[in-house]
């Protein structure tokens, strides 16, 4: 029987209500070990459906970053690769770059009005 | 279904454009329109002789309604996948599919787009991707930058290297008299050329143009007596990998890889047989992939291989001599123009630009941000 109704929020409703409350979380599959971001109902590729809820180390890498440069201003995006594995966008806060491979960690920001997930240069801190 | 029942089974008979480039106070559509009323004279036949569809554009939800309604047709078999720019080669493998299964008679494939004139920006219904959305990247350049930035990390290509990626573009466009932007352009002029996205430079950046592009397929045995000669479809293949640029497993690593050897599967060809190279080049880092992916040359030396001349006019590999995205023509889907070319050069019609030998042509269109790889080969009769 198919369901008529799935309860509460689903994992991207979840993931902004940890960071409204100051945390940064990820997801993992305990039975493949595997890492997810971003949240999803369902580990890719694997579909295992076991994913809960991790805090994220905060420590991460530059994969790769540009300076998107605007009339308005320049700012940079970066890729970061989180420790544990999966890679997001980003930015990295308080410089214009950053070389890839440089070591970064998280930070709660709001930008637009939106509570994300930035980045210092590690040891910057 | 074998790759014989795909290798040299069907042809593109007639090939048409309109308005490439810039073309004040003329719709999406009635580019479109144009382009394919041009393609549908050029095969020698008539609208009616038309019943099957494949489009897309990046400005209509439902594109083959909104196609066939304009041209007022009525298909039996319609495709509107949309997988960005490389929507058209895909196209060609549905439209080769369908008529040696006999379910259409002639495939219309077609594009229009009039995003220059309609205000000189990427006009695009790509949603954004929730998880990337409030760090405003600007795609697609924002993506391509990324890409370019990680491959000169791991590999040491330069700003220079990609610099003569436009200037073969360049020299390429300035033997065609179609192309829009045309006149020298330098290393040093792409280099000083405003930043956009570190490293990429607007001369690093396709052009922001409008035109329509279109093209007929027919089964082989009709396709000998119509008016042009055929161009064969040899083989296709499809890869997709990600959506948003921050799930792409390896930002120097397309696949293409994956695409490239399954076309060459089916059309029993290697990168060697083929005579002229289109690639898909929204960025000059896409040409470079490309030629790595595709294996032209090995992954990382792309930037190496294409320096001194390689792929420009009288170079030993001939990419894009259309001009290519960077010089010629790229109306924001792009796919169906490396088609068009590719046809012009196996017909021999290539004017300057012509190629002295041109029986195997391969195309490779890319779509969303190195999402989607679709690579087709083409052939003269020569290459059957």
């Amino acid at each position: 029987m198919i369901p008529i109704a799935t309860p509460g929020p689903g994992p991207e409703a979840q993931y902004r209500a940890f960071l409204e409350e100051g945390r940064f979380m990820i997801q993992r599959s305990p039975s493949t070990g595997q890492y997810v971001f971003y949240p999803r109902v369902a580990a890719p590729g694997s579909g295992a459906s076991d994913l809960e809820w991790v805090p994220a180390s905060g420590r991460g890498t530059v994969y790769s970053i540009t300076v998107n440069r605007t009339r308005q201003g320049s700012y940079n995006i970066a890729l970061v690769q989180l420790e544990e594995g999966p890679r997001l966008m980003t930015r990295i806060e308080g410089v214009e770059t950053a070389p890839v491979g440089a070591p970064v960690k998280a930070r709660i920001a709001e930008l637009e009005g939106e509570k994300v997930v930035v980045f210092d240069l590690a040891g910057n801190a | 279904m074998s790759a014989d029942s795909v290798r040299g089974r069907t042809a593109i008979v007639g090939i048409g454009g309109a308005g490439w480039g810039e073309s004040p106070g003329r719709s999406a559509m009635e580019l479109l329109g144009e382009a394919a009323i041009a393609a549908v004279r050029d095969a020698g036949l008539e609208l009616k002789d038309i019943d099957g569809l494949c489009a897309a554009t990046s400005t209509h939800a439902f594109p083959t309604l909104s196609v066939a309604e304009y041209l007022g047709i009525k298909p039996a078999f319609f495709d509107g996948t949309n997988i960005g720019g490389s929507s058209f080669e895909m196209h060609l493998l549905q439209a080769a599919l369908a008529l040696e299964a006999g379910i259409c008679n002639a495939v219309l494939i077609c594009y229009g787009s009039n995003q220059r004139t309609a205000g000189g920006r990427l006009v695009s219904m790509s949603e954004p991707q929730w998880h990337e959305a409030p760090f405003k990247p600007r795609h697609p350049v924002t993506a391509y930058a990324l890409a370019a930035q990680r491959h000169m990390h791991e590999f040491g290509t330069t700003r220079e290297m990609l610099a003569d990626i436009a200037v073969a573009a360049r020299q390429w466009a300035n033997k065609n008299p179609s192309a829009f932007e045309r006149g020298p352009l330098s290393r040093e002029d792409v280099l000083n050329a405003r930043m956009i996205s570190d490293p990429l430079t607007t001369r690093d950046c396709c052009l922001v143009t409008d035109g329509g592009a279109a093209c007929v397929m027919v089964r082989a045995d009709r396709a000998k007596d119509l008016k042009q000669k055929p161009a064969y479809v040899l083989g296709v293949g499809g890869a997709h990998s990600h959506r948003s640029i921050a799930q792409m497993a390896d930002l120097t690593r397309t696949v293409a890889a994956e695409s490239g050897p399954r076309a060459f599967r089916m059309a029993k060809l290697k990168p060697s047989d083929c005579d002229l190279v289109m690639l898909y080049d929204a960025f000059t880092i896409t040409t470079l992939l490309f030629l790595e992916d595709l294996g032209f040359c090995p992954k990382g030396e792309g930037g190496r291989f294409v320096q001194g001349g390689t792929i420009a006019p009288g170079g030993k590999l001939a990419v894009n001599t259309s001009g290519g995205g960077l010089s010629c023509v790229h109306p924001g889907m792009y796919g169906l123009f490396l088609i068009i070319e590719a046809v012009t050069q196996l017909r021999r019609q290539a004017g300057d630009r012509q190629l002295d030998k041109c029986d195997v042509a391969i195309c490779h269109g890319n779509g969303g941000t190195l999402s989607s790889q679709v690579t087709a080969l083409l052939g003269s009769e020569a290459a059957l």
